[in-house]
Formats: C-alpha cells, structure tokens, sequence
C-alpha cells in the first residue's frame, strides 16, 4: 500500500528512484536452483509475510468477497472487472513494445479502442465477444524477454506469491503507468479504487481455488510458491513447450517408481 | 499360540496376491501409439463430461470420479510417486491400503474441483510423443471464462494405456500432490499409517 502512495503523479524523482530501485533489484536475480527448480533463501520470512497475508484473507479479504458478491450483481461487478482490464491496457500496450510483440501491442490497441468506443468507455469487453482476445502482460514479463531470470521467490505483504523479477516488474508497472501519468490526481485515485474492487470481485469470483489452496492445503506456504511458480512460468512460457525438465515428471523411471 | 497361524496364513496371502500383482504388470513397453492416447483422453473427458453435467448429487459424483480414476488412471503409479521417498520403507500391505486410501482421497479432491466445469465442457485436439510417454492437449471452456488448457500424460507401462498426470496451465498435478503428501505425512510424524487413516476422510 504504501508503494502506491508514494508513487502519486508529479513526483518525477520519485519515478526514477523506484526505477533504479526495481532494476537493481532485478540484478540480484539469478538462475532458480533447488529441488522442483524453486529458489527460495528467503523461505523464514517469506514464511511468516505468508502467515501475516492468509491472516488479512481471513479476517478482511476473504469476508469483504463475499459481501462484494453477495451485494453487487453479476453484471455490475463483470462491468467494474472489464473496467480495470481496459485500464490496464495502455500499461499492457507500452510493454507489449519493449518486449518487441508488435502483433501483441497492436492486438491490446484494437481492444483498448473497441472497449472505450463501443463497450461504454471499457464498462463492456466487445473485444472478446469479437473474438479479439486480451493478451495481458507486465513489467515482469519484458524483464523475462530481455533475458534476466525469475531470481528468488518472494511473498510480498498484501499482494502474495511473486519472484525478485516478479516484484520489480511491479515497482515498475506502478510508478510508470501510463494511465496514471496521464490523468489528474482524482482521476487517478478513481482508477487505483476501480482497480481495488476488481481484485475484491477475483477474490470472490475464485474463491473456491483460493481457499483450497490457503485453508485446505496442509502446507499452504509451499503449495502456494509451486502453483505460482509453475504458472508463472507457463504464462510467460507461451505455449511453447516446457523448457525446464521437472514440467515432465516420468513415475515410471524415477527411483520411487520401482 | 492360536493367533499364530492366523497371521503367518495371512502373511502367505498377501505375499501370493502380491506375487500375482507382479505378473500382472508387465513392464515391457506396448508400443501404444499417439492415437492411442488420444482415444483414452477423449473417453476420459467424454465421462468427465457426463458426470458433472448429470445434475447428480455431490456424494453420488464422488463415487463416479472415483471410478473414472481407478478405469483410466495409473493410481498405484501416481499414488506411489506423490508419497515419494516414503514409499520405499513401506511394506507391501502399506502401499496397497495407502493406494486404496489415495484413490479416495484423489477423487474426493478433483471431484471437488471438477464441480466448477458444470456447463462447460473440454475438447481434446491433439497428442504427441514426449520423453517415453505421451502428452494429449486440450482446452477447457467454462461458462464466464477464459479458456484454458489442460494436458494429459499418458503411458502404457503399467500393462495398459491410462493417465499419470493432469498438466492445468502448467500447474502439475504430481508436483503439487507431492508437495501435499509430503507436508501431511511431516504433520503425522512420518507415521503411514495414521496418513493411511486420515487420507480417506480429507
């Protein structure tokens, strides 16, 4: 939370600082070791950030879903979803070009211009309907493209399971939205609110996924890193086939099989 | 003295059926081709698909998948991988009341899940060879979502073709059973047996 404080509009100092603090960061990451390609020196505190997150799920996120389900309809909270998936675009845009995915970048444009034209400034996704699906990104993944690797997981307060990449990509993704940059403070604040009630709607929307993992699981700490991990990696993978050995488990040869 | 040859009669039993387990299993490759595969996936779904769309109850579906992974599943094999290096100590009476114990456990679980995909439905495209084994694809369309994928591995090493793992964008689910087997079994203190017990019931 305090992330998107300090990165309010008009500090352009602030800006460069978090730049240089997230590409820094990023030059800590090297490649994943350790059993199932996990990386975690970190595995002490990022224990107990996860205790301290399962608790906020508990007690506010979790709770505060269901009131969000159970009071807002359907077609409102679809509405506030598409919204912020259409203000994520520009952001989604600008990296789609750094990564070089010119096809990408024009595919979220076409999206970003049907939805505000013809979707009620973003409340409606024509664009899927139409068959043009999103191609959602991040700040992590063109670090992915330029080659750096996904360092050691982390699990970072409020928001969960990430990487050091991951992380950085976020620091990134907040201080240079374009959106943000681009619209007055209040305007702003609207997105960032808009954007806060979408993750409320998800929480509901996969609740069941969720709470198996957090609550059902009997350790929901490792469960949560290997799912993230793994995809993580499958996102960023594209289709392509699996690179890393451990996505092709063979029972039949490993010494456990016999 | 009378428990005496009750147990030693027992132990002659089991050893005999485990004897016969053995020759039951050939581990000589069957040579099943991609097609193969792909037959056994699209069977597969074809009864996934009649399960969550028969508008039975929980408890009766339960039973189902519970069927549909002992007809075109390896449990043995996949309950043997996920208890890891735990499955080299045990004896065999262990390993044939944990893989009885896993089949529940497995099907209670994905049944569970597999309740989300009412409505929907999932197509299988295509399958290829990898490693020794097979990999069928296939996309899965739930109602208010994105599609999404989900990959089957395929063998015949246990004497017959049938899946060993279920791949849902890139989560894998003998990974991630491993990882749930391994901390439950930490939780009992190693003990396989009360795993065993309790497995049925979570």
């Amino acid at each position: 939370m305090s992330l998107l404080k300090i990165s309010l509009p008009g500090n352009g100092w602030l800006h460069t600082a978090l730049l240089v603090a997230g590409l820094s960061l990023v030059s800590a990451c090297g490649a994943p070791s350790g059993p199932d390609g996990i990386s975690d020196p970190f595995e002490t505190t990022n224990r107990k950030i996860h205790a301290f997150n399962r608790g906020v799920d508990r007690a506010l996120l979790g709770p505060a879903s269901k009131g969000y389900g159970g009071i807002i309809p359907k077609p409102v909270s679809q509405g506030i979803g598409n919204l912020a998936e259409t203000l994520d675009l520009p952001g989604d845009i600008a990296n789609d070009l750094l990564q070089f995915r010119i096809g990408d970048a024009v595919q979220n444009t076409m999206r970003l211009g049907t939805n505000v034209f013809f979707g009620l400034g973003g409340l409606i996704d024509t664009s899927t309907a139409l068959g043009l699906q999103g191609k959602p990104t991040d700040f992590g993944e063109t670090l992915h493209v330029w080659g750096f690797g996904e360092g050691p997981y982390l699990e970072v307060p409020f928001s969960g399971p990430s990487t050091v990449r991951d992380a950085a990509g976020t620091v990134v993704d907040i201080a240079m939205n374009p959106v943000r940059l681009a619209v007055p403070k209040r305007e702003a604040t609207a997105a960032m609110a808009i954007k806060l009630f979408s993750r409320v709607g998800d929480r509901d929307r996969f609740s069941e996924t969720i709470e198996s993992i957090l609550y059902d699981s009997a350790d929901s700490y490792a469960q949560a890193r290997l799912l993230y991990l793994q995809n993580r990696r499958f996102t960023l993978n594209r289709g392509a086939d699996a690179t890393s050995e451990d996505e092709y488990i063979d029972p039949y040869e490993d010494p456990y099989a016999e | 003295m009378p428990s005496e040859p009750m147990v030693s009669r027992r132990t002659v039993l089991a050893s005999s059926v485990g004897g016969l387990a053995l020759l039951a299993l050939p581990r000589a490759a069957l040579a099943m081709s991609a097609d193969e595969a792909k037959v056994l996936v699209d069977n597969t779904v074809a009864q996934i698909n009649d399960i969550i769309n028969s508008g039975k109850s929980e408890q009766a579906m339960y039973g189902d998948f519970e069927d549909l992974f002992a007809r075109y599943a390896d449990v043995p094999t996949i309950a043997r991988s996920v208890l890891g290096p735990a499955a080299k100590a045990a004896s065999s009476g262990q390993m044939s009341s944990y893989t009885k114990a896993f089949q529940v456990y497995i099907s209670h679980k994905y049944g569970r899940r597999f309740r989300e995909f009412i409505g929907g439905r999932i197509e299988v495209a295509e399958a290829k060879a990898v490693k020794s084994f097979f990999e069928v694809i296939s996309t899965a369309y739930l109602q208010g979502e994105a599609p999404f994928e989900v990959r089957w591995h395929v063998s015949d090493k246990s004497g017959k073709g049938l899946f060993f793992n279920i791949i849902i964008e890139g989560v894998n689910m003998l990974a991630s059973e491993r990882t749930e087997m391994g901390a439950l079994l930490d939780q009992r203190g190693g003990d396989l047996d009360t795993l065993i017990t309790d497995l049925k019931t979570l």
